[in-house]
């Protein structure tokens, strides 16, 4: 339905080494408007090399990264950033003794006056977070209050609507559902589909659970030990496939294998 | 689009509205612990030692406090930011020596004296701030480091310019008539001596907590301190922040330095040892995390006044003034015990 659309991101081959260690090899990913492009894989499978390329914290040392079919090498998230590339991390780059207003426009502060009276305009920015936090369906009583005192799925969805107040064009989400309850994760997961059908956002899903990447997943994709295990449209792809992947895929039919064998072998020493 | 700013605003005020009340929020700043502080050593001197309770008392009181208080500000905004200056007590004296040396014996000039000052105190903060983002040391290891080497250097170079443990009387230079009037004067007031180092303190406090509350500058010490990865996440230059709060604390040390030198006209090359940690009691009595991210310029205003009191409520009460450091101990740890307290209230749902 929303294939169509150009492609705003477009990763070839893109790869990046430490030293001798090689974090990440030959990833190839496109990522379009109103897309949701779900990123899985075991710990230290690459995923998080992947978003922190992306997203332009580091920089990637083999293939290309092309946004709107130019070529970037990022040397930081501020330069992702004006090009509509925003992360959110599981941190959430929240800063928790801040308010909540102070933190929806935190490094993009809205100021008046000028010379060495320019200050922030703290009325337009209250207002203006209210509005957004509010339209997120989240009811936050006092936005003078730390993010720290908000529930996690508050705060996760405080985040997202941060960045697509700011004119994300891709999100890039790093587990936003990870440390939630069931209700949580849901009110999080509906918005992601909110945000990429309605408003039109490419998303980058990163997740551990298929359950929710296949919820609201156009496109999947399964790292391993840094490299691409699968990748393949929703048409092509079941719950059942994507959980068996994600359950370690042919190492797991191979642990498996070995895990049975032993028993035959001991029932056949005794015999 | 009218209507939706409408109803958004009338939402704000129907929000103000039942917003929590005012002694609420007073409550939940950081400073109130400090403010509870001032209130409760003002009375205890104030019963114990009548001669404190004259005029002249509250300004030599506000005197010992503005000394305090100059680089105190600083230390605040430089802790909210997450790190630790403990150079900053023997650097006041490093500026006063540079100054007093270079205009009596390499220039000539006290004004150029002065200004090379200036220019040393924020090398020293710009190289504590480069070696804190260079090595990623701790910032208590790298000031430390900075602490020792210019408690040394400042009485090795004295001793090798002057032969002397102590700078030449810059009394009689050109120049020192309006350098005095400038860093070092007093005016009368209320029939009182005030000195002008009170003026400065306040006004320096007065614009420290307004960058902090209401400049993107004070946004981002905060964050800074608070969260240094989220904060360069949103894409703030965490590296360029704290360089730059260790030159203000350099600026604030070189502005004490001038006015100890225009006050004494020579300088002792072994002072000003231990004062750091009273700048950073003050900061922290005041409302300032230690780990950063919290506190208040106005609340280390607030600290270095109580610290000012018990200086000369000590003295005032006619006790041994060697009582003073056992106060500022004690008030520290009140303060930080009942800080955390309060942040801990501040920071749980009060709804």
């Amino acid at each position: 339905m929303t294939s169509t659309n150009t492609p705003i991101i477009q990763l070839s081959n893109v790869g990046k080494s430490y030293g001798n260690i090689s974090a990440l090899r030959d990833v190839s990913l496109t990522v379009r408007q109103g897309e949701v492009t779900c990123i899985l894989g075991d710990n230290g499978a690459g995923k998080s090399t992947l978003i922190s390329i992306i997203a332009g914290l580091i920089s990637h040392d083999q293939g290309t990264y092309a946004v709107d079919g130019a070529p970037m090498h990022f040397t930081s998230p501020r330069q992702a950033l004006d090009l509509g590339i925003s992360a959110v991390y599981q941190t959430l780059a929240l800063v928790p003794l801040l308010s909540v207003w102070r933190n929806f426009y935190l490094g993009s502060e809205i100021r008046k006056g000028s010379g060495i009276f320019k200050r922030l305009d703290v009325k337009t920015m209250q207002q203006t977070a209210e509005r957004e936090v509010e339209r997120m369906g989240i009811n936050i009583p006092d936005l003078e209050q730390p993010v720290g005192t908000l529930s996690g799925g508050q705060r996760q969805v405080v985040a997202i609507a941060r960045a697509v107040h700011f004119g994300a064009r891709v999100l890039i989400l790093d587990e936003p559902t990870a440390a939630l309850g069931v209700t949580q994760s849901g009110l999080v997961l509906r918005y992601i589909a909110t945000a990429a059908r309605e408003q039109g956002i490419g998303v980058i899903f990163i997740t551990h659970n298929p359950h929710h990447a296949y919820m609201v997943g156009d496109h999947f994709m399964v790292l391993s030990r840094g490299e691409v295990e699968l990748d393949t449209p929703r048409a092509d792809l079941s719950l059942e496939d994507l959980m068996f992947h994600m359950a370690g895929g042919a190492g797991l039919n191979a642990l498996q294998h070995e895990l049975h064998r032993g028993e035959p072998t001991t029932a056949g020493q005794a015999a | 689009m009218n209507a939706i700013t409408e109803s958004v605003e009338t939402r704000v005020k129907r929000r103000q509205l039942q917003q929590t009340p005012l002694w609420k929020r007073i409550l939940k700043r950081p400073e109130v612990g400090a403010l509870g502080g001032v209130i409760l050593v003002f009375a205890f001197f104030y019963v114990m030692a009548p001669p404190f309770r004259q005029l002249s008392a509250l300004s030599t009181v506000l005197y010992q406090a503005s000394i305090l208080g100059i680089p105190a500000v600083a230390v605040a905004l430089l802790m909210i930011g997450g790190e630790f200056d403990l150079s900053a007590g023997v650097a006041v004296v490093s500026s006063s020596l540079a100054a007093s040396m270079f205009a009596t014996e390499v220039t000539g000039n006290l004004w150029t004296g002065i200004l090379l000052a200036l220019v040393l105190s924020l090398a020293i903060g710009a190289l504590n701030g480069y070696l804190l983002v260079r090595t990623k040391l701790h910032s208590f290891l790298v000031t430390l480091s900075t602490f020792l080497m210019l408690q040394g250097l400042n009485i090795a170079i004295t001793k090798l310019v002057t032969g002397n443990v102590a700078t030449e009387d810059i009394s009689g230079m050109v120049g020192f008539d309006l350098g005095q009037r400038i860093f070092a004067s007093n005016f009368h007031l209320f029939g009182t001596t005030v000195s002008i180092a009170i003026v400065y303190w306040l006004i320096f406090a007065v614009i420290a907590t307004w960058v902090l509350l209401r400049t993107r500058m004070g946004n981002w010490i905060f964050a800074v301190g608070g969260q240094g990865d989220s904060a360069r996440a949103v894409g703030i230059p965490v590296k360029r922040v704290k360089i730059g709060l260790f030159m203000v604390v350099g600026f604030s040390c070189w502005f004490t330095g001038m006015h100890m030198l225009f006050a004494y006209d020579t300088v002792q090359s072994g002072a000003g040892i231990g004062n750091e940690l009273l700048y950073i009691a003050s900061a922290v009595v005041g409302g300032c995390l230690l780990t950063g991210g919290y506190g208040s310029a106005a609340g280390s205003a607030l600290g270095a006044f109580i610290f000012g009191m018990t200086t000369e409520g000590v003295i005032y009460a006619d006790w041994d003034p060697d009582w003073f450091m056992f106060f500022v101990g004690a008030m520290l740890l009140l303060a930080t015990v009942f800080n955390g307290w309060l942040r801990i209230r501040a920071l749980s749902r009060s709804k």
